[in-house]
Formats: C-alpha cells, structure tokens, sequence
C-alpha cells in the first residue's frame, strides 16, 4: 500500500498515513487531487479508480471516506477487506465509533493503524492481537 | 451510522462545555485536551477559508512559543505536539515541531514517547536529515527491557529509518527474531522487511532467518514473514523453488481451517494469508511445471472452499484465478477458473464486474475465447456510466484488437478519448491508439485520419515519440513507392484542409508535423503550387499564438518550398519580416533562407526534392577553412583548442601530446580541421533528414546512416483482409448469447422485446465487428498480438531499437538540411562565401583525401574477417607468429597434420576463427597428446586432442588441467570417455579467461588412461599462455575513444625507439596491430588511437605519436596493472623486429 486517507464529506482530512516517501507538495497535491475525485463519484460506482499509475481503492463510512492507494498487481477487493477491518477496530475500540473519534482521537486512530498495518504491509489480521497491543500500551502508560 | 454523527456534531458545544468543569488530577488532562478539543471546535465554527488560515497561523505561533520555552513540561509537549499534528493535517506548515518531536520521543515517559513517535512518523519522511538524530533514541529503546518501549522502536524503524544507518540497529533487530514475545518477532520481522525494500544487501545475510520466521509456531510472525517472500521470490523464484513444498502446506492449512479462529475474517479462514500464499505460488510456478503440478490440488481446493457469497472469498476467488493463469497451465483447472471468471463479469455488483473485465484483460492472451463468451457483457460495459468500467473494458478491447477489428475499437478509444480531461489517461491512451494504428491502419485515409485526431487531442501532452515516428514512416515509406506517395499525398491534401479552417487552434506538435510534411512533400501536389503552400504557412508563421519552437518548423518548411515556387514575393515577404525579429534561431533562420534564396542553384542542391532519406555529404571537418586558418596562424594567432583539450592540458600541465582526437569528439563548434593544417577530410553521412545531428545536440558526428536500421520489411499490401461490416461468422450463434443473458427479460414483456431487440440488434452489430478474428478458425493470430496479421504500418520493434539513439534527436527533424548548414557554420556570411568560392575546389579535395583515405590499409583493417575470408593462402599476417587461418575442415585436413582430421567434427565449428599451430605437448608410446589455441572473439579455446596410437582400447581416458591462480578454466565437452577405440582421437576443450594480468604464465595439467586390463597411466604437460592470447581488438569509434580515455585513471607512458625498418607510424601501427592485435582507432597526423580489450572486457586504449624514430606510447585502462603488460608487449615487438 502506498498511503491511506480518511477524509470528510466536506473533503477535510481526518487521518492521513504516507508509506512512500513523498515531499510535502505532492502529498498536497495529491491528496487535493484524490479528494475532489473521489467525492465527485456517485454512490452506485465501483469502488476502484485508476488515477495516475496507481490504483485508488475508497469506501464511505457514514461521513468518512476511506481511501488507499495500491499498485496494479495488487488485489483490490482484499484492500476494501483491509478497509472495513480497520473499521472493525476502531469500532470495537471506541465501541461504535463516529467521526467525532476520530476526530478527536486521532492519535489513538493512528496508533491502531499503526498495529494493523505496518510499512505498507497488514501487520496483524486478528481482531483480538490488535486490540491486545493497543490495550497493553494503553494500560502501561496509565501507570 | 451517519445519523449518529450529525447528532453527535449539532450536540458538539454542549460536549465541549461539559468537559471544561472537571476538576482534581484530571482537570490538567482535561484542559490539554480540550486545548485540541476547542481548536477543533473552532475551526469547525468558522465558514471561511480565510478565517481559519488566520486561526491556524495564529495557533501555531502559540504553538511555536511554547514549545521552545524552557518551562514547558513533556506532558504539554505532548499536547503540543498532538496540536501541531492536527495543524499539519490541515496542511500548515509545522516544520519548527519537527525536533521537538524528536525530543519528546528521546526524553519523555511511555506516554509522551509514543505520541513524540507518532508525530516523527508522520512529519518526517525517511530521507529527512533530522532522522539521524532519532537513531540513538531507537537503539536504547531496542535494548530497554520494556516490552512496549521495544514495540515503539520496532514500529518506528519499520516505517522511517535512514538507510545508512542500518548497521547500527540491525544486530538488535537480528536477535528480536529469538524474543519470547510474539508480537516483538512480528514486528521485528517487519522491520527487516522494510531493510530489505531500502537496502536489500545489508539483509543479505540473514535470508536464513527468514526461513526460521516462515516455520515460526506464531501465525502472525509466519504471515509477516510472507511479505519478505513475496518481494524476494518476485526478484529471483528459482531461489526459492524448494520452499513451494511448505507453502503448499501452509496453505493447505490455512484452507482447511487448521488456525486459530481469531484469524477468521468473517468465517473465512485468514484471507489476507491465503492471499499472500497464492501470490506466492503463482510466482514460484510461472513457466515451471514440475512446481506448477504440487500446487494443482491446492489451488483446486481453494476454488472449492471460496463459496461463501461475500466480498472476502471473491477477494481469495481473483487471487486464484490470476495464480491459475499464471502458473503452468492445466486444463481442468482453467476451466474451473474461467467459470470463475464469468461469476465476476456477470455480477450485478459493480465492483466484481470491474474486476471480472480486468481478469479477462489479462487471461484474454491465453484464452480469446472467452472474450467471446462475454462478448455482450463487454459491449454493455462500453457504455456504463461509470467512467472506470469503461476504460477497463477498452483496455480488454485494446488487447484483442487486430486488422479486422481495429476501425471499431480505435474509434471507440477515440470516443473515450475526447470526454477525457485527465492528462494521465489522455497520454496512456493517445500513445495506445497510435501503436494501433501505425500497426493495423487497414488504408492510408483511415491512418492519417487516426492520426490526425491523434495528434490534436494528444497534442503537447503525448509522448513526443509519437510524431517522430510517424513523420518517419511517412519518410521512409514501403516497398511499394506508388502506395508511399499515395499516403505522402494524402497528408498532405488533409493538412491542407485544416489549415483552411478558421479559427481553429492545432496543438504545437500537430503545427510542427504538419509544417515538416508540407515542407518535404507538397511537391506531390498538382493543384496547389507552393506558393499557395507558402503563404498558408506565412499565415501560421504570423499568428501569435504559434511558439517560437513551431515556427523554426515553418520556416524549414518554407525553406525547403522556396527552390519549387517560381515566384518569390512571398518568400521575400518572410526574408523582410523575419530577419528583423527578435527572436535570434528565427533570424538565423531567415537570414540562411535569404543567402540561399540569392543563390538559387545551390540551394536547390542544398534542398532537393523528396531526399529527406538520402544521405548528404558534408564536409563536416570544414576543411575549406584551412586558408583561413593558415592565413590567422601566420598572422600568429593561437591555434584553437578545444574547451577538453584545454581543461586536460590545464590538469595535465602535459606539452608534449595533444589530443587532437579529443577534438573530433567533443568539439562543439566543428573546427578540428584548423589543428592540422594538413586537412583530414572526413566524410560523415549526415543523413539530411531524420538527421541525427539535433538543432540541440553538439555535432559530434555519427557515422551510422539511418538508412541501416530502417529496413523494408513490414509493409504487407493485404488488401483483401479490408473490413468495414462485412464480418465472418462468429463460431458461437449470437442467438444463444444473448438469449443466456436476456432470457428473463425477454420472456417477460413481448412489446418491450420488439424494441429491445432492435437496441439488441445494433449491439450484436457492433459485437460482431469487434469480436471478428476472435473466432477459433482465426485463433492463430491471436488477438492480433501474433505478427501474422497485415502490420501495415509495422514499426514499432524497430522503434525501440532505435529509440535510444534517436529520441535525443527529435528536433533534428525541424529544419533537415537547414540544420546541418547552421550546425556548421559560425559565421554564415564567411561560409556562404566560402562554399561558392570554394565548392568545386573543396569537393575535389575531399573526394582525393578519401580515396587516400581507402587506399590506406590501416585506417580499417577488420583484420580477422579478411583473413577468415581469403581462402587463398596468401602470406598470412600471422605466419610469424605461429598462427594461420582456419579454411573449411577439408583443406584443413591437408595442410595440418594427419592427426587432425579426425578431430574435424569440431572443427567445423571452430572454423573461421584463428588458431595456432598444433603443438605435441607429450606422448608415449600408446597416446599423443596435441594442443593448439583457439581465439575466439570472446574468449581463448584451449584445444587438446589425444591420439590413440595403439591397436588397443583404452579405457577411461581423462584429462584435467590444475586450477591456477590467474586463470579461471570452464570445460566445454565432457571430458571423461569410458573407453577410446583403437586408432582413435579425442580432443577436450577448455575456455580459458584471464583473472588478472600477466606476461607469461603454465598451464598445467595431466592425462591419465588405463590400457586393457592393466594399471592405469598418467602423463603430465604443460602449455604456456601468454598475455597477447586475451588480447583482442576493440572497435570503437574515435568519439568513444575519446570518452573512454577521459574515464579511465591508470595511464602509463613510454618513449620508445623504434626500429629502423619501421620508422614511420603506419608500419608502427601496423606491426602493433598484427602482433598484439591492437584495433587502429584513428591516425591523426602523427598520432595514433589504438584500442584493445583484454578478455572478457577490459578495455585498453593507447596513443602513440611519433617524434622522429621515438614513438611515445600512453596507454590508459580501467585495469591498474594491464598497461604495464601491454607497455611491455609493446617494447617487444617495437624495438625488437
């Protein structure tokens, strides 16, 4: 995966995580781009775009977009999985999650991505080792 | 779950308010949470862009305070750097965080660790220099026995670490590997992956404890070690062949949902593994069918298993469908997949039709009919709304496009095409509908037509290779002259029409090909004289919004018009106005058209008609200025150097030599000819047209003709393969198609079927043309991507060959001729002059210095061809040498000796080459042992042959040479014969290569046998090997001499005496050629370029220049020691004969 995005209806960006080294301009750039065209599609479209020499793969969440970018060889469909898997996590760490978390959170939302998806690459597909990590670090640093 | 969010976002104040009264330990978390919380709930309150930015800024700079203050605490660092997060996110820049981030993540508690992390994680990209100073942090954080402190590091080395500082963390990520902890293997295994993406080397050494990863009890820890896999076995499979076995099972396990259940997703058993796995195998069985057979059974399985109806096992479904089709192939299983297939094109659910159409675009090579199959689901799919789906399908049509087809796909692309805006897709597609139609153009309307669209929607955007190539298939044309000016004309008259059109803007590129066009072939024109011609262009030449660029192209073009129109007030018109303009190429331009247009004669030499393929001859070296040159030197003006030459003799501080050589290479300005007031000619094929010298590039000269690559072949006038409507029968009755699809709807409403089967109708129509050779009667042609179908515009192979020498040139198509005389000349109105005073004189003396230059041996003596080819046995060059000529084995088995001939079988392959005399090197009295050296242009053969002189068997013969030091010894044939018949030989070779230099160096080695039934014998020899046998010619050109030279470091020079008999540089150069087959580069006066390589390709170069009977030798090479042997080799054969 090269970069994921989670960005509003209103087209604000809540989260953004880059695994590709990029300057500061184009991730604007890009992100601007992907934005307005991802918020252009109707909701009956395929969830996929071709965009540049990348594949954008996105899901909509209530108010919230999600938005990966893969490479060509990649699976598309396992992508949208890895999706719906982190918002199975967040959801089960916030206990029904909303915008307003993640907004809020975002920290925290970082910190679960960064269990389950590390250098690109899904770090951990099980549910409870994910949150295991999560609330192990949590719960040390109460202490 | 939106609806919960718009609640939560009108209570927003409300929550805000009620955070703010907590009081005791927490009333200090809550006010820096809050600090973020009324931030956002400030920004969310605001409605203009404007307002925020103030906002923001004004945050920052709070920020900004804050953070260096002294007083501040790590606690509110950390709130801090939470804030600065945010306000990056937003796209402000908060760069002066950066290092405070560092230091939160070097000095705080756990807590303001990980947030110092994560924000070094997002502000920073791996090449950041600030990261350096996280490296120190990571390695005591890696040691530190805190379980989540090492997480933290291993998180943070896995997504940023600088590349050069991998040794410093890489034993303690190593020993990770062992930890208890499965999560810290886990992330431990990451992080070497992450190494193994930026510096592949520095992980090299411990792929095999990636193996122990793969094996580990830890699914997590194994599926990690998966992605280390996949990149490893994408670079190299063959590594990793023996691994299918354990993958295999691995999958098997996975399949059969052997793990724990916390790796279910959704009752489907780990996906994400499953996924990996089959990448894997699909990899290790590409093209490898004993691998490809142990995963058959798995793959079927996993076919078997995915039926759950959800997103996942169509996910795992695709993955083994591409694993499918890109292993060996068998047929059950193709079938099973591309059933599979089907389930994805026919899905209603958007998503898996995408992915159906994009699996046909890739099996579709392999299985055409199965395009067939869907044929009507493709033609919907033309047409679906969604953008994506489209162009997907038109990828897929793109793949089966051949001659009968094309008009109907090209025109859907073209259709595509225009609703596109995205620069992205528009190049992609402009460039795939070009390579169609330069391949399948089915006539010359339809081709220039394509283009022409081509040309104006692609306009400045395409891949400039686009009209390169085309404008050179229009040059360069077909077999069939008729038909090359039939297309010439046809541009032509089509371009004509467009400029006609007022108001219509072209891109510049489309300007320039039309200008080239017009420029070389409105000759074929009858109706329209070039005037008319001339003034459309004038037209262009004045609109304003035509760049400078651009109208160069007109000006060549009208150039080259000028000697064809009969009156001229147009031209004079041009000459008037653009020798004023401002812009210095223009002038240049119209002042080289002025000259020429004085002198009418030479400018129709200049510019003739329709020879835009012809080569030109050019006296490059400018020789005619000689007179001038003498004329400034006697007047003691300092000779011209060129900018190379002076640097070296700056850096040298080096008199004695100059590099005349260099001149000719580098020169920018051409002047090589005043150096040597002797004037070397040199004639160079300075194609006049799709020339290779570029407006741009210097005038070095290239010697190769373009007319070399560009053959002839591919034109096929197959007329009778025209299309249109007319179709062949499709194997499978549309009928039954589209009943299967339509079935349903059919039934249902009889009034709507009379409409729908019109709608029905012009889709089958349209299925027909497009799927036409798709059939299994015309499968051999494969979707068109075979080559037996009419390439009538077949280029494009040769493209690419080419494209390396030529795209760097695309300018030079401008102005052709125009071009070559503004390259060369630094003041026009000199050389003008000087060209009409001149010419005849200059032309006569170039023709003599080149027959001088001919009749000279030594300026190239492809020495091994020539004497390969003469079969008379004229006195070898060889002869001293102990060398001759291989003829044909029949006349080699008369002058060698007798033994030979029974080795003739391998001579027969040997032949051509040179090679020693045969040589006994032992014998007794039952065996000889003969040897003899064979160079070969890539290495040296060693021969032995061993003679049976006994009436007897002999048994287990065998022959081995000791390893020595400096050679490296491969055998050719094997060399251990179980028995060896009475009378009978048997010859072993060796190929031998050099390790390092030397003069003179044993080979050694020893034959052993066993006569019938007695002890066995063995018998020791030895041969010598000297440095000249690894030595051969190196052809270059003087050019990459000169770059050669400049790049290597070892030189070595030499004063040498020459012997009387040789006293002369060319007989110099002759006996180095001969005795040391060094290759004669170039000779320069009184200097000499000579080339050579040592085997297998260290390249030596030498000058040698002679001072009376001295001949200073140079050598330079990019080995250290080799100029020392040859200067050795070289006195040898210099002061020795």
């Amino acid at each position: 995966m090269q970069f994921m995005l989670l960005f509003s209806r209103q087209g604000k960006l809540r989260l953004q995580k880059w695994y590709v080294p990029l300057s500061d301009k184009e991730k604007k750039k890009i992100t601007r781009e992907l934005v307005q065209t991802v918020l252009a599609r109707k909701p009956k479209m395929c969830s996929f775009l071709e965009w540049r020499d990348l594949k954008i793969v996105y899901k909509r969440y209530a108010s919230l977009y999600f938005c990966c970018a893969i490479e060509d060889q990649d699976n598309e469909l396992i992508t949208l999985e890895i999706i719906h898997r982190y918002v199975e996590l967040l959801d089960k760490y916030f206990g029904s999650v909303c915008e307003l978390d993640i907004i809020f959170n975002f920290e925290k939302a970082y910190f679960i991505l960064d269990e389950f998806l590390l250098g690109g690459e899904v770090q951990e597909t099980s549910k409870k080792n994910v949150l295991k990590a999560i609330e192990q670090a949590d719960l040390l640093q109460e202490c | 779950m939106s609806d919960i969010v718009e609640k939560t976002l009108t209570a927003l104040p409300g929550l805000f308010l009620q955070n703010q009264p907590a009081g005791g330990p927490a009333a200090a978390k809550a006010s820096f949470s809050s600090r973020l919380g009324g931030l956002i709930r400030g920004i969310t309150a605001l409605t203009s862009k404007h307002e925020e930015e103030k906002l923001i800024q004004q945050e920052l700079s709070n920020l900004k305070a804050t953070v260096s203050a002294p007083t501040t605490t790590l606690k509110m660092m950390k709130e801090c750097m939470v804030r600065l997060i945010y306000c990056e996110m937003l796209g402000y820049d908060a760069s002066f965080g950066y290092i405070h981030a560092i230091k939160l993540a070097q000095q705080g508690n756990l807590l303001e660790k990980r947030v110092g992390y994560l924000a070094v994680s997002l502000f920073l990209h791996e090449n950041h220099e600030l990261l350096l100073l996280l490296v120190n942090t990571v390695v005591k954080d890696l040691q530190s026995t805190n379980l989540v402190e090492v997480c933290m590091a291993l998180t943070i080395v896995s997504q940023i670490f600088p590349r050069e500082m991998i040794p410093a963390v890489l034993p303690l990520i190593e020993d990770k590997l062992q930890h208890s902890k499965e999560i810290i293997r886990r992330k431990a295994v990451l992080a070497l992956y992450k190494f193994h993406l930026i510096a592949p080397n520095q992980v090299q050494h411990i792929h095999i404890k990636f193996r122990k990863a793969l094996c580990d009890r830890d699914v997590g820890v194994m599926a990690a070690s998966l992605h280390i896999y996949v990149r490893m076995i994408k670079e190299n499979s063959s590594g990793y062949k023996d691994l299918t076995g354990s993958f295999v099972t691995i999958l098997k396990q996975v399949v059969g949902g052997k793990l724990p259940v916390d790796f279910n997703y959704h009752s489907v058993p780990a996906p994400w593994l499953q996924i990996q796995l089959l990448r894997i195998l699909g990899l290790l069985g590409k093209d490898d069918q004993r691998t490809s057979e142990l995963m058959y059974d798995v793959l079927d399985e996993s076919l078997r298993r995915a039926e759950l109806n959800h997103n996942v096992t169509y996910a795992i479904l695709f993955e083994c469908v591409h694993t499918i089709y890109s292993i060996y192939p068998k047929s059950e299983l193709l079938e099973k997949a591309a059933k599979c297939i089907g389930k994805f094109v026919l899905s209603p659910k958007i998503n898996l039709k995408y992915l159906g159409l994009k699996a046909l675009t890739y099996v579709i090579q392999q299985d055409p009919a199965l395009a067939l199959q869907h044929q009507m689901t493709i033609i919907e799919c033309l047409d679906h709304p969604d953008p994506i789906i489209k162009r997907e399908t038109l990828e897929l049509l793109y793949r089966i496009s051949n001659a009968q087809n094309i008009r109907v796909i090209v025109q859907k692309m073209l259709e595509y095409l225009h609703q596109s805006k995205e620069e992205y897709i528009i190049v992609n597609l402009v460039g795939k509908i070009a390579e169609l139609a330069e391949k399948y153009a089915p006539d010359n309307a339809w081709f220039i037509q394509t283009m022409n669209a081509v040309f104006s929607v692609g306009g400045d955007v395409m891949h400039p290779d686009i009209p390169n190539n085309f404008l050179r298939l229009l040059a360069e044309g077909f077999d069939d002259e008729t038909e090359d000016q039939q297309l010439r004309l046809y541009a032509v008259q089509s371009y004509l029409t467009l400029l006609d059109m007022e108001n219509v803007f072209y891109p510049q590129r489309f300007l320039q090909v039309m200008s080239w066009v017009l420029g070389e072939y409105s000759y074929l024109l009858d109706k329209q004289t070039p005037e008319e011609v001339i003034n459309k262009l004038y037209k262009l030449l004045i609109n304003d919004s035509v760049s400078s660029e651009t109208k160069t192209w007109l000006i060549a073009a009208v150039t080259k018009l000028t000697p064809q129109a009969h009156s001229s007030n147009i031209v004079e018109r041009v000459i008037q106005e653009f020798t004023i303009s401002l812009d210095t190429c223009m002038r240049q331009h119209a002042f080289e058209l002025k000259h020429l247009h004085e002198n009418v004669e030479l400018m129709k030499s200049l510019l003739p008609v329709d020879k835009s393929c012809e080569d030109m001859v050019v006296d490059a070296s400018l020789s005619f200025l000689d007179g001038f040159v003498a004329e400034g030197l006697s007047q003691g003006v300092a000779p011209y150097k060129p900018h190379h030459q002076r640097q070296e003799e700056k850096l040298s501080q080096e008199k004695v030599l100059r590099f005349t050589y260099l001149a000719l290479s580098f020169s920018s300005s051409g002047f090589t000819g005043r150096q040597s007031p002797a004037g070397i000619s040199l004639g160079s094929d300075i194609s006049g047209n799709s020339a290779e010298t570029g407006l741009k590039e210097t005038n070095s000269l290239k010697l190769e003709g373009i007319k070399k690559l560009w053959g002839k072949e591919g034109y096929l006038p197959k007329k009778e393969s025209k299309t249109g409507e007319e179709t062949e029968a499709l194997p499978i009755p549309q009928e039954s198609i589209m009943e299967n699809v339509d079935q349903a709807k059919t039934k249902k409403d009889q009034c709507q079927v009379l409409t729908q089967s019109k709608e029905e109708k012009e889709k089958q129509l349209l299925a027909s043309s497009l799927f036409v050779g798709l059939g299994s009667e015309s499968t051999i042609n494969l979707l068109g991507k075979a080559d037996n179908v009419s390439h009538k515009f077949r280029r494009k192979s040769k493209i690419k060959e080419t494209k390396s020498g030529e795209t760097a040139h695309s300018h030079s198509m401008t102005c052709s001729s125009v071009s070559s005389l503004s390259n060369v000349s630094y003041d026009e109105d000199y050389y003008l002059n000087t060209l009409q005073d001149r010419g005849d004189k200059e032309l006569k003396k170039f023709s003599l210095s080149l027959e001088l230059l001919d009749s000279e041996p030594l300026t190239e003596l492809p020495l091994v061809e020539k004497l390969s080819n003469c079969n008379l046995s004229a006195p070898s060059l060889f002869a001293d040498n102990d060398m001759e000529i291989f003829h044909p084995p029949q006349s080699t088995a008369v002058s060698v000796a007798k033994e030979m001939s029974l080795a003739s079988s391998f001579l027969e392959e040997t032949t051509e080459c040179i090679h020693s005399n045969l040589m006994e090197v032992c014998n007794n009295e039952t065996i000889s042992v003969f040897s003899y050296k064979i160079w070969k242009d890539d290495c040296l053969l060693m021969v032995w042959s061993i003679t049976n002189k006994s009436g007897l068997e002999l048994k287990s013969a065998n022959l081995e040479i000791f390893p020595a030091e400096n050679f490296k010894i491969t055998e050719q044939l094997g060399c251990c014969l179980p028995v060896m018949e009475a009378e009978g030989t048997k010859t072993f070779q060796y190929s031998v290569q050099m390790e390092k230099p030397f003069t003179e160096e044993n080979l050694s080695g020893f034959i052993n046998y066993q006569m019938m039934d007695t002890h066995s014998v063995q018998m020791e020899f030895s041969i010598n090997l000297s440095l000249l046998d690894f030595i051969r010619p190196l052809k270059i050109s003087t050019e990459d001499f000169g770059k050669l030279w400049l790049s290597f470091a070892n030189d070595v020079k030499q004063n040498v005496k020459m012997s009387e008999s040789q006293a002369t540089l060319p007989s110099a150069l002759k006996t180095l050629q001969q005795k040391l087959r060094l290759h004669v580069v170039e000779i320069i006066g009184n200097e000499g370029l000579l080339a050579c390589q040592l085997l297998p390709s260290i390249p030596c170069l030498l000058h040698c220049r002679v001072h009376a009977d001295l001949l200073a030798l140079w050598f330079r090479s990019s080995c250290s020691t080799l100029p020392d042997y040859l200067l050795h080799q070289c006195q040898k054969v210099v002061e020795g004969s």
